[in-house]
């Protein structure tokens, strides 16, 4: 017996006539459209992996990506660019390879949200219908919480809290142009926030460049919590064994209590409600909410309307239907990690195939974290849980044994490399053959 | 001839899809889980083990000795974490599904 080609595209193209019959048959709400439409918003670490794993488990499935960027910039790994050990460039990867696995690719940014007549438009004046949205667009800077941070402010003082040639790459110039001797005023937004231990590794990080090029600087850590919020030991241990933390010569001050209220780019000031501290380079984060879209969408209703409730088996809203929310956007008891932004991407399309074939979705969805951490010093450290969904509690719960590392070492440098590689294959479909420079 | 071996094909094809979606896409996600540390497919791109082709006993015996701490130090960096919050019983689907990946 032989199987050509055509043979193949025949029976496949059928069994795929055969999902619509039997997802039409199942699910009268899906009838009116011949295969099943998701527009996913925004391509980062949990759209584009959405999308692929949509595009990977039910090919029938309609997949639209609208993104206004043209390359992916990770964060993850961002800070390693502040201390010199890598360039933008490193950090920059293509979405080829997501763009060939959807059915179509809009290089454009979302106005307006109709969740009503379920559509989206774009700035370009296109409109798409969808069956389910799935909106993963991170995280929203909210200037106006400080004082003085207008466009003109935005200029001079960088948040760096989204990776891109004028955030990281001018705080990168910046501390370059800083002369030895400098202070370096850095802050910590308040609880939850995108990367916990983000801002930890980034004093890590311009520490370690000072240490090698301006070893007389100094960096203040302006932290809105009352204690480091992530990783404390590992890195109160690594400020002290690179830095001198805990001495009178300690290139790390941390100053717990102190939101950012105000900035001054004239002054090169920043004010918390103690003092007003003086710096050569200031890089502050302002206070964050879920994605602009989210608001379009109306389902920015959790935490005070800032970040969004979800159905951990779904990831879809609490109080929208169709529509989706991932990543850092969603209001869980996940950290926002690019981990699990990457994860909660192939959840979300994991219940979506089920949903979308009139099957229910996993009932008790189990996923993990694993987040890691630099030192700038060759080392690395991580923190891994695993998360279990409880449904009498309706919440994902934190299982034993999760946990961080016991020390920082060179082998766990080696891993986090390995991750970011892993993880940036996975969630943009890059080839075997794909050339990695990011180094740790 | 040609004909009904498409058709039966078809038939066997399409049920058969379904089918294994309905009895294998917990275990799928949850192999698709281990991607963002162990590479997509569990096929790995740096110093991280790929997942991808090992023998279901070895992986099983693998996350026991992780879980008890058989493994430990060096050679569990991170997994002693991960193996405390999966059961028994998912370590064999998954150790199933990964000594499937060529």
């Amino acid at each position: 017996m032989t199987f050509d080609r055509r043979d193949f595209l025949k029976a496949s193209a059928g069994a795929a006539a055969l999902g619509t019959l039997s997802a039409c048959a199942s699910n009268g709400g899906m009838a009116k459209s011949a295969r099943p439409k998701v527009v996913i918003v925004g391509a980062g670490f949990g759209g584009s992996t959405c999308a692929r794993y949509l595009k990977l488990w039910d090919p029938n499935i309609e997949v639209t990506v609208i993104e206004p960027n043209d390359v992916f910039t990770s964060c993850p790994f961002s800070n390693t660019v502040l201390a010199g050990i890598n360039q933008m460039a490193d950090i920059t990867m293509p979405y080829d390879y997501v763009k060939k696995a959807v059915d179509q690719w809009v290089p454009d940014k979302v106005t307006a949200i109709d969740t009503g007549k379920r559509t989206v438009t774009t700035k370009g004046g296109k409109t798409f219908a969808y069956d389910r949205l799935v909106l993963a667009g991170g995280i929203e800077l909210m200037y106006d919480k400080v004082q003085g941070y207008d466009e003109e402010a935005r200029k001079t003082i960088k948040h760096a809290w989204k990776a891109s040639p004028d955030q990281t790459g001018v705080l990168r110039q910046q501390l370059e142009a800083m002369p030895d001797g400098g202070v370096f005023v850095m802050s910590v937004p308040m609880s939850p926030y995108r990367c916990p231990p983000g801002p930890y590794e980034r004093a890590c990080m311009v520490a370690s460049y000072f240490k090698k090029a301006k070893p007389k600087s100094k960096i203040i850590i302006l932290d809105g919590n009352p204690d480091i919020a992530s990783k404390k030991g590992l890195f109160v241990a690594a400020w002290t064994k690179h830095f001198g933390y805990g001495t009178d010569k300690s290139m790390i001050e941390f100053r717990p209590n102190n939101m950012p209220r105000a900035v001054d780019p004239k002054k090169m000031m920043v004010g918390t409600e103690f003092d007003d501290v003086k710096g050569d380079v200031i890089n502050v984060v302002p206070p964050m909410r879920a994605a602009a879209i989210c608001g379009m969408a109306g389902v920015r209703d959790g935490n005070n309307g800032t970040w969004c409730t979800i159905d951990y088996r779904s990831f879809e809203s609490k109080v929208v239907p169709n529509v989706h929310v991932l990543g850092d956007s969603a209001l869980t008891n996940f950290p926002k990690s690019g981990s699990v932004a990457n994860n909660t991407g192939k959840m979300c399309a994991a219940a979506l195939v089920e949903m979308l074939n009139g099957r229910q979705p996993d009932q008790a969805p189990v996923v993990t974290n694993t987040c890691y951490s630099g030192t700038g010093q060759g080392t690395g450290f991580h923190v891994a849980t695993v998360f279990r969904y409880d449904p009498a509690g309706d919440k994902m719960v934190a299982q034993k044994g999760g946990g961080v590392s016991k020390e920082e070492s060179e082998l766990e440098m080696a891993y986090m490399e390995s991750w970011a590689t892993n993880v940036w294959a996975d969630t943009l479909g890059l080839p075997e053959s794909y050339k990695f420079t990011a180094k740790g | 001839m040609k004909k009904g071996i498409i058709l039966a094909l078809l038939a066997a094809g399409a049920l058969g899809v379904i089918t294994s979606a309905q009895a294998d896409s917990r275990t799928r996600f949850m192999a698709a889980n281990c991607g963002y540390c162990h590479g997509p497919d569990g096929k790995s791109r740096g110093a991280i083990p790929s997942l991808a082709g090992l023998d279901k006993a070895y992986f099983v015996q693998q996350m026991k000795d992780f879980r008890s701490g058989v493994r430990s130090g060096p050679s569990s960096t991170v997994m002693h974490h991960h193996a405390m919050g999966y059961t028994d019983e998912e370590y064999e689907k998954l150790g199933e599904w990964f000594a499937k990946i060529k």
